[in-house]
C-alpha cells in the first residue's frame, strides 16, 4: 500500500505534508516527496488534501495490487473518486459527503 | 559539530499528550467548562491523526431504543468472559448517545428515518457517514478558546514527582527542539499500540494493518516508566478483516447481514461462538482443518447493495473498494476473503491499558487516560472515547488543581533530552531501529502467540520470547539517529519493546485460557475460575510486578492498597 507523488503535477503548496498521520510525506526542493513509501498507512489523507491531483493511490504488488490508481477530487461536499485501470480505463465513483452510509 | 536541540519549556493547568478522539474532546470539554488553559502535544497533523484518519464506519457503541445502558454493560462483560469493570462501562455507556449528539451538532451526518430517528444497524450500531470525523473534532478544537495545539510534537515520558504527574517531555519530529511542558494535570490518550507483532503483509505493505501503525504504544510505556498500574495486557484484540487491505468487515457483516462461510460454502460461525474472540477462533480452526479460506458470503447481493458498499468503504477504507474495482471482483460477483489480523493492544476494543478510576484517573496523581489507552472498558469504541476524554476532563475542571509551576528546566527532563541529543550524535550503531523492528516483531509472532502460531503459545515459548526480546532491548542503547523523524522511530522502537514485556508476562500470568486467540495458553487450554480476576502490573526497578486484582459489582476499585 501506498502513494505517488507526480513531480509534474505536484504545486508545493505543501497541504499533504501537514494530514499525514505518519508525516511521511516531507519537502524536497519545492515539492511534495514520500519520504518512507513502506511506512504508508494506506488512508488516503494525503490523496484527499491535494486539490492538484498530484497524488496517486495504489495497492501495493504484496497486496494484489495490478497498477490500477486511484485519486480524489471534491466538489462542495461531494469526493469524487476516480479509478484508473493501467490500460487507461477509468471508473469515477461520487460520494456525497452530507449522505450517510446506508450499512 | 554535535547537534544541540533548542530546549522550550511550556506550562499548562493541562496537557493533553495525543490529539486523537479522546484527547480532542476532552479538550473541548475543557474549553467549553472552564477558563483552565491546554496544550494538546499531537506527534502529528492533528486533522487527520490516529484511528479516525480514513474515516470510521458506524458509532459501534450507542444505546438504540428500547435498549439501556446497563443492557450495554452486560453485552460487553459476556463478550470479555468477564474480565471487564462494570463501573467504567457503565459510566461510559450512559454518555454514549450524549457525546453522539454533540458530533452531530459539529457536523457528522447521522441516517435518520422519516421520523427523524437515528437509523440503527444491530442493537448497538447506528449509521453514519464518517469519513471526515476527525476534520470536524479537529476544527472545533482549533477554533477552542484556550487551547494551543502543537502539531509534530512527539512525547516520550512523563515528569512524575513522588507518584504525581508534573508534565511531560518530548521534542519537534521536523526541527531541532526539545519540549518540556509542566501541567498538574495531565490526560493521556495516545491511543493503543500496533506493529508489535509480525503483520499480516510483512513486506513492502507492512504498514496496511488494521490499527494505525504511527499509535505506537507510546501512552503505555511512558505509564509504566512512571510506575502506573495497567491491567490486562494479555487480552490481546485480534480483529477479523478483508485479506490483504485489512479493512474493517462489520459494514458488511453487519450491514448486509452476510454470514462466514469456509471454502465448502459451510456456514461456521455459529459452531465457535459469536463472541468477538469466537468469531476469530472459528476461522483459526477452520483454515487449520483444510476449510480455508474463508469468507464473508457476499455473492449474489443486487447491484445497489453493492454500489452502496463500494461508497460505504470509500468513507472509511479506501484500498478495499480499489480492491474490489481493480479488476471488477466486485462483492457481489465474489465473496470476501477474510483473516485474523496481527494482535494489537487496544483498549477500545478489549479491556488493556491504564488502571483507572471512574474518573479516569490514573494511579499516579494527577495523571488521567482516555480512549483506547485506558483499560478496563472494552467494546467502548469512538462514542466511549469520547465520554471517557469528557469525564476525565470534567474531573479536572471539579478538582481545579492549581498551577504550580516553576519555569525552570527540570533535572529529569534535562536528562533526557542530553539522552536525545546523544542519540542523535552518536555514529556508533551497529543496526537500525527497522532491523531491531522486524527482529522484534519476529520474536513476538513466534513466541507470543502471532499469526504464525495460530496465536498460540506455551510458557517455554514466552520464556524464551521474554529473553529474546530483553536482548533486543539491550541493543536499542546504541541506536542513533540522522534526524529527528528517525530519533522518534528510535523512541517508538522502546516504546514497544517494553509493550512488548508486559504482554508477555501478562500471558504468563494468567495460567488458564480465558479466551480463545486472544489469549490460548497451550499449556493451559481451559477456563479456570480462579482466574476470574484482572491481571494487573506495576513496573518497578525494570521488573514487572504482576498481581491478580478481584472482579465484582461490589467492588470499589480504589487505587490505595497498590
Ligand atoms: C481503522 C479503524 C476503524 C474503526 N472504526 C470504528 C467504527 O466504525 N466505529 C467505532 O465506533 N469505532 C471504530 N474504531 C475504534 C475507534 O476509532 C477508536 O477506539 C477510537 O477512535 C480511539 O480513540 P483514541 O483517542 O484512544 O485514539 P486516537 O484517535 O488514535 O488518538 C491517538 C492520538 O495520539 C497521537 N499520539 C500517539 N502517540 C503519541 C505521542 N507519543 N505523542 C503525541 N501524540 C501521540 C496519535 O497521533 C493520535 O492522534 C475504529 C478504529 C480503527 C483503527
Ligand atoms: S498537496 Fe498536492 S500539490 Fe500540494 S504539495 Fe502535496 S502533492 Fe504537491
Ligand atoms: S495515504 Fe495516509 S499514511 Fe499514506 S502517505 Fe497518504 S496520508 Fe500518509
Amino acid at each position: 500500500m501506498s502513494i505517488r507523488i507526480s513531480k509534474e503535477a505536484c504545486v508545493g503548496c505543501l497541504a499533504c505534508t501537514r494530514v499525514c498521520p505518519g508525516s511521511l510525506i516531507k519537502e524536497k526542493d519545492g515539492k511534495a516527496v514520500i519520504k518512507y513509501p513502506r511506512d504508508c498507512w494506506g488512508c488516503a489523507s494525503c490523496v484527499k488534501a491535494c486539490r492538484f491531483g498530484a497524488i496517486d493511490f495504489y495497492l501495493g504488488a504484496d497486496m494484489g495490487g495490478n497498477g490500477t490508481v486511484m485519486n480524489v477530487s471534491a466538489e462542495g461536499a461531494v469526493l469524487l473518486w476516480k479509478i484508473t485501470r493501467p490500460g487507461g480505463a477509468v471508473r469515477i465513483i461520487e460520494v456525497n459527503g452530507k449522505n450517510s452510509n446506508k450499512y | 559539530m554535535s547537534i544541540r536541540l533548542k530546549r522550550e519549556v511550556l506550562t499548562a493547568d493541562v496537557l493533553i499528550i495525543g490529539g486523537g478522539t479522546a484527547g480532542c474532546f476532552a479538550a473541548l470539554t475543557l474549553s467549553e467548562n472552564s477558563e483552565l488553559k491546554v496544550i494538546i502535544a499531537e506527534k502529528a497533523g492533528i486533522r487527520r491523526s490516529g484511528c479516525l484518519a480514513a474515516g470510521v464506519n458506524a458509532i459501534n457503541a450507542y444505546i438504540t431504543e428500547g435498549q439501556t445502558a446497563e443492557d450495554y454493560v452486560d453485552y460487553a462483560m459476556k463478550d470479555a468472559a468477564g474480565i471487564a469493570r462494570e463501573d467504567l462501562l457503565l459510566s461510559a455507556a450512559r454518555r454514549f448517545n450524549k457525546v453522539t449528539a454533540d458530533l452531530e451538532r459539529l457536523g457528522l451526518v447521522i441516517l435518520k428515518d422519516e421520523k427523524g430517528n437515528y437509523v440503527t444497524r444491530g442493537k448497538r450500531n447506528i449509521k453514519i457517514n464518517g469519513e471526515n470525523i476527525k476534520p470536524i473534532l479537529a476544527d472545533a478544537v482549533l477554533q477552542a478558546p484556550n487551547v494551543t495545539v502543537l502539531e509534530h510534537v512527539t512525547i516520550t515520558d512523563l515528569l512524575i514527582d513522588n507518584n504525581e504527574v508534573k508534565g511531560a517531555v518530548g521534542f519537534h519530529m521536523e526541527e531541532h527542539i526539545a519540549y518540556e511542558i509542566q501541567a498538574p494535570a495531565v490526560i493521556v490518550s495516545t491511543g493503543g499500540a500496533a506493529g508489535l507483532y509480525k503483520p499480516n503483509n510483512p513486506g513492502f505493505s507492512r504498514h496496511k494493518m488494521w490499527y494505525p501503525p504511527f499509535n505506537t504504544g507510546a501512552g503505555y510505556a511512558m505509564g509504566m516508566k512512571a510506575g502506573a498500574e495497567m491491567t490486562s495486557f494479555e487480552m490481546r484484540f485480534i480483529a477479523l478483516r478483508c485479506k490483504d487491505t485489512i479493512a474493517p468487515t462489520g459494514t458488511i457483516a453487519q450491514g448486509v447481514r452476510a454470514k462466514q462461510v469456509n471454502s465448502k460454502g459451510e456456514v461456521y460461525e455459529e459452531k465457535y461462538g459469536i463472541t468477538t474472540s469466537e468469531r476469530v477462533y472459528g476461522t483459526v480452526r477452520e483454515n487449520h482443518l483444510g476449510n480455508g479460506p474463508c469468507y464473508l458470503h457476499t455473492e449474489g447481493i443486487d447491484k445497489g447493495t453493492e454500489e452502496d458498499l463500494l461508497k460505504a468503504y470509500l468513507n472509511m477504507a479506501p484500498s478495499q473498494t480499489l480492491k474490489w474495482l481493480q479488476n471488477d471482483r466486485t462483492p457481489g460477483k465474489e465473496d470476501v476473503e477474510i483473516a485474523g489480523t496481527e494482535p494489537y493492544i487496544v483498549g477500545g476494543h478489549t479491556a488493556s491499558g491504564y488502571w483507572i478510576n471512574t474518573n479516569r484517573e490514573t494511579t499516579v496523581k494527577g495523571l488521567y487516560a482516555a480512549g483506547d489507552v485506558a483499560g478496563g472498558c472494552p467494546q467502548k469504541y469512538v462514542t466511549g472515547a469520547l465520554a471517557e476524554g469528557e469525564i476525565a476532563a470534567l474531573d479536572i475542571i471539579k478538582k481545579g488543581r492549581g498551577v504550580e509551576i516553576t519555569d525552570q528546566t527540570s533535572f529529569v527532563a534535562d536528562e533526557k533530552i542530553r539522552e536525545y541529543e546523544s542519540i542523535l550524535n552518536s555514529t556508533e550503531a551497529f543496526f537500525s531501529a527497522e532491523e531491531l523492528e522486524e527482529a522484534m516483531q519476529k520474536v513476538m509472532d513466534e513466541y507470543a502467540g502471532g499469526i504464525s502460531t495460530n496465536y498460540q503459545f506455551n510458557e517455554k515459548q514466552l520464556m524464551l520470547g521474554e529473553e529474546k526480546i530483553v536482548e533486543i532491548t539491550e541493543l536499542t542503547k546504541d541506536l542513533n539517529a540522522s534526524d529527528m523523524h528517525e530519533l522518534m522511530f528510535v523512541y517508538e522502537l522502546k516504546e514497544r519493546l517494553i509493550v512488548c514485556r508486559s504482554v508477555i508476562a501478562h500471558l504468563g500470568f494468567r495460567k488458564e485460557t480465558r479466551w480463545h486467540s486472544f489469549q490460548e495458553n497451550l499449556d493451559f487450554p481451559g477456563p479456570d475460575e480462579k482466574y476470574r480476576k484482572f491481571v494487573n502490573s506495576t513496573l518497578k526497578d525494570g521488573t514487572f510486578i504482576l498481581k491478580l486484582r478481584d472482579i465484582g459489582k461490589e467492588i470499589r476499585y480504589e487505587h490505595t492498597d497498590f
